[in-house]
């Protein structure tokens, strides 16, 4: 007979590169007895073949690339036991390029261990990863010192360490566990205490692993159930998506938002199961209702009487961008918030913050890649959302820009207010100072080729121009282009006379838009 | 969770294809309630690849996993599998999993797509002619078999059985994995996945690979076929000291030493090896990254 398994607790490492993070890994799969058979001589062979000293972290470190390069790129997932419980170890990268690797890593993940090498002590990712988990609601971590043995397994090091990381942990609210020194090459307090650290009377790295709790369901009663789609199958219409928080009988009475309408619970729909009469959270479920109503993907069911969720059309998140292209003002997105999808605005950007140093600049209107903010989404259609700490997963979403994921966000505020509508007929000026640019006509005078010459140097120095006929110019001009034509106009240029480049210098310079804020 | 299985919906189906026996009797079934949760972000992800494309297949490999995984398809969407089963036919697999698969698409009412390399097959470039590596024999009649299928019936997306624990390479997978027109895996620059949202934007002429298994172990695998009673080809099962692993090519996939000629036996033998599971699989075994280079250019 076998044994009944359970469902491994999953844990992600983090820390600043070169830290030892899967150097760590490769120890505890060792020290554990969890290697698989021939792995070990096969890491040792693949080393001599290539003339390299042995590194544990080949062992997670799979990809060619990663091993040419001695790097983690992407994070990877492996399965390893403890006498208590069975885990996964997530490792995530330390380079600051893969952070979007990181925090897919540590998204899953129940617990963490921050780990930061004592000779280098605290590092730039040692912080923002720091930071990154605790916007990822991580609250459980611990932090593991590492290459102990190159400070002489010093005890007043490590605790310089401590007492400044601590320091920093606690103003973004996070309270580790416990701080633990180690060596990962040498395998001291791995798993056995260390001689060299006979100071430290804490735990090992599997004592603490064995300490963190494992996932508890949320303690929310109050029912969210996106709906993910409705079936047509066998003349049933099935309603189907997952129970987010809360639980749901046959019977009781649910309302969808954003429409407002409600029905009651006819049935629970089951293949391969019979009679189930209740649903409870993280199930993927089916029902079907005693009323014909209108339900589609993105509405979002809860009890009469549960606590509502708002009907959002302003939303105020703390945002991390991943994206390749920066986040503007005025930026048009996706927003993917539990199943709802729907294009969003960036409507302000209030405060960008440095996840490293924790400082916050203001009257930034862009976002790059990495960086963390406090930003206002607007969209036309409401949102079904509730803040994120009151309900998770209708609490947090994420932003495509074209086809990429692009970043995430977890929701601080939200209004119901409409979006910013105009009734403000706009003039030439107006739509000037929005594109940051002035339209103009312009007469060119001489050769095809030379008037083409300048045509292409001002679209590559960011003016938009075009040649134009006489009777098109002021269109194209209110539109916002320089229009370059035949026929008699203000300003003037004769390219016989004048260079392409000096001609480009002074259209540049007409067509600039002041300084001061346009509107 | 609430679909708490009873089973006797199902009882007598398919079990000319397995004999009961091979299954731990129902009153001495282990807690197997753990699979309640594997199960349901399984269903979740079948759900969300269902809603997004409309050009949509699962591969089928006729092995346990993605038999599981046709399982948990036909879960999702209450008895019907809403979309066609492919299969790489390299016209080199055991035979026992052909007789399978033809038995059971009838006896389930699968939708077969089945698709060949017939061109290398016939021109004898293959490992078993004695004209290619294994590894190119791979490359020729399962990518290049597959890549043909995915290109001839224009799928956005394929829903694949892999799982992390398999392998290196796939341990560092998304659920959903991008491909270029060129069909290759960009291992260097993933798109972020959290928090159950998925890419499923993709340029025109791309397509996704959906993982829906990556978080089960092969243990839960066959937990889960021994409290579903989910049929699976017979070889699994030790006949005079040997039983197979994983299936795959005849030529390039070996029996193991084994005794399990039953579910419970099965999963207390993995429980207790430290031999990984593609091992009984040649191809992967040829040179350090051998498998990587497989799977970059387009391998499952």
């Amino acid at each position: 007979m076998s044994q009944a398994s359970q469902n491994p607790l999953e844990i992600v490492i983090v820390g600043h590169v070169d830290h030892g993070k899967s150097t760590l890994v490769g120890r505890l799969f060792f020290e554990t007895g969890s290697m698989p058979e021939g792995k070990v001589e096969a890491i040792e062979a693949m080393c001599k073949r290539r003339g390299v000293p042995f590194e544990w972290a080949f062992l997670m470190d799979a990809l060619r690339a990663e091993r040419d390069q001695n790097i983690t790129i992407d994070t990877s997932h492996i399965w390893f036991k403890t006498a208590k419980r069975p885990y996964v170890i997530i490792d995530a990268p330390g380079h600051r390029e893969f952070l979007k690797n990181m925090i897919t890593g540590a998204a899953s993940a129940s617990a963490a261990l921050l780990l930061i090498a004592a000779d280098e002590g605290v590092q730039e990712q040692s912080r923002r990863h720091g930071y990154m988990l605790s916007l990822l609601g991580i609250r459980q971590v611990a932090v593991v010192v590492n290459k102990m043995d190159l400070v002489d397994f010093s005890e007043k090091r490590f605790q310089e360490i401590e007492t400044e990381y601590r320091k920093f942990l606690k103003e973004i609210g996070l309270e580790p566990l416990v701080f633990v020194p180690i060596s990962a090459r040498g395998g001291e307090n791995i798993v056995e205490p260390s001689k060299s650290l006979g100071w430290f009377d804490g735990p090992t790295v599997v004592q603490v692993l064995d300490s963190f709790a494992p996932p508890v369901a949320s303690s929310e009663t109050a029912l969210r159930f996106p709906v993910q789609d409705v079936y047509r199958f066998d003349h049933r219409r099935i309603i189907a998506g997952r129970i987010e928080t809360g639980t749901l009988k046959v019977g009781d009475e649910i309302v969808f938002y954003p429409t407002g309408r409600s029905s009651k619970v006819a049935s629970i729909e089951g293949w391969g199961s019979q009679g189930v009469s209740e649903a409870i959270p993280g199930g993927s479920v089916g029902i079907t209702l005693e009323d014909q109503l209108f339900v589609e993907r993105g509405h979002v069911a809860l009890k009469k009487g549960d606590r509502a969720p708002g009907l959002a059309r302003r939303v105020t998140a703390n945002v991390f961008w991943l994206g390749k292209r920066p986040l503007k003002i005025g930026s048009v997105l996706k927003v993917k918030l539990a199943t709802q999808e729907h294009s969003c605005r960036v409507a302000e950007i209030t405060g960008v913050l440095d996840a490293s140093t924790l400082e916050v600049r203001q009257g930034v209107d862009f976002l790059e890649r990495d960086d963390v903010a406090t930003v206002v989404l607007e969209t036309d259609r409401p949102l079904v959302v509730d803040l994120q700490a009151d309900f998770v997963s209708t609490g947090r979403f994420v932003l495509v820009d074209g086809y990429d994921v692009s970043g995430g966000g977890i929701v601080v505020g939200f209004e119901e207010k409409s979006v910013q509508v105009t009734a403000e007929v706009l003039n030439p000026e107006t739509r000037w100072g929005i594109l940051g640019q002035k339209g103009l006509i312009v007469e060119l005078k001489g050769t095809d080729v030379a008037r083409n010459t300048v045509e292409r140097l001002l679209l590559e120095s960011g003016i938009r121009a075009s040649a134009s006929t006489n009777e098109h110019a002021a269109a194209l001009r209110d539109a916002g282009v320089v229009a370059l034509i035949r026929g008699p106009a203000e300003l003037s240029f004769d390219l016989s006379e004048v260079g392409a480049l000096d001609v480009v210098t002074a259209i540049r310079l007409a067509a600039r838009i002041s300084q001061e804020p346009a509107h | 969770m609430s679909t708490a299985p009873s089973h006797n919906f199902f009882e007598g189906e398919a079990s000319h294809l397995v004999e009961p026996k091979r299954y731990t009797p129902r009153n001495e079934l282990p807690d197997y309630s753990h699979l309640d949760d594997l199960e349901a972000r399984s269903i979740y992800i079948l759900r969300e690849a269902f809603n997004k494309f409309e050009d949509l297949a699962m591969l089928w490999s006729i092995g346990k996993d993605s038999s599981v995984m046709l399982w948990l398809a036909r879960k999702a969407f209450f008895g019907h599998v809403p979309f066609p089963c492919a299969h790489v036919d390299t016209r080199y697999k055991i035979p026992a999993m052909i007789e399978f698969r033809d038995a059971l698409a009838k006896e389930w009412g699968l939708k077969m797509v089945v698709g060949t390399n017939q061109a290398a097959y016939d021109r004898g470039q293959t490992y078993p002619a004695g004209n290619a590596t294994r590894v190119e024999c791979c490359s020729l009649l399962k990518r290049d078999g597959l890549q043909d299928l995915i290109a001839e019936h224009g799928y956005e997306s394929v829903i694949l059985g892999i799982r992390r624990d398999e392998d290196g390479t796939r341990a560092k997978e998304r659920y959903f994995s991008p491909r270029n027109q060129q069909f290759e895996w960009d291992f260097r620059d993933q798109p972020p996945e959290l928090w159950d949202q998925f890419k499923t934007d993709f340029e025109p002429g791309t397509h996704l690979r959906i993982h829906p298994l990556l978080h089960w172990t092969e243990v839960n695998i066959w937990e889960y076929i021994d409290r579903e009673r989910i049929p699976v080809v017979p070889v699994y099962f030790a006949k005079n000291g040997r039983r197979y692993r994983s299936l795959g090519c005849a030529p390039c996939t070996f029996p193991v030493k084994s005794e399990a000629s039953n579910i419970a036996e099965i999963i207390s033998e993995l429980q207790n090896t430290n031999v990984s599971e593609r091992s009984t699989r040649a191809q992967d075994q040829e040179g350090e990254d051998a498998f990587e280079r497989l799977r970059a250019s387009g391998y499952m």
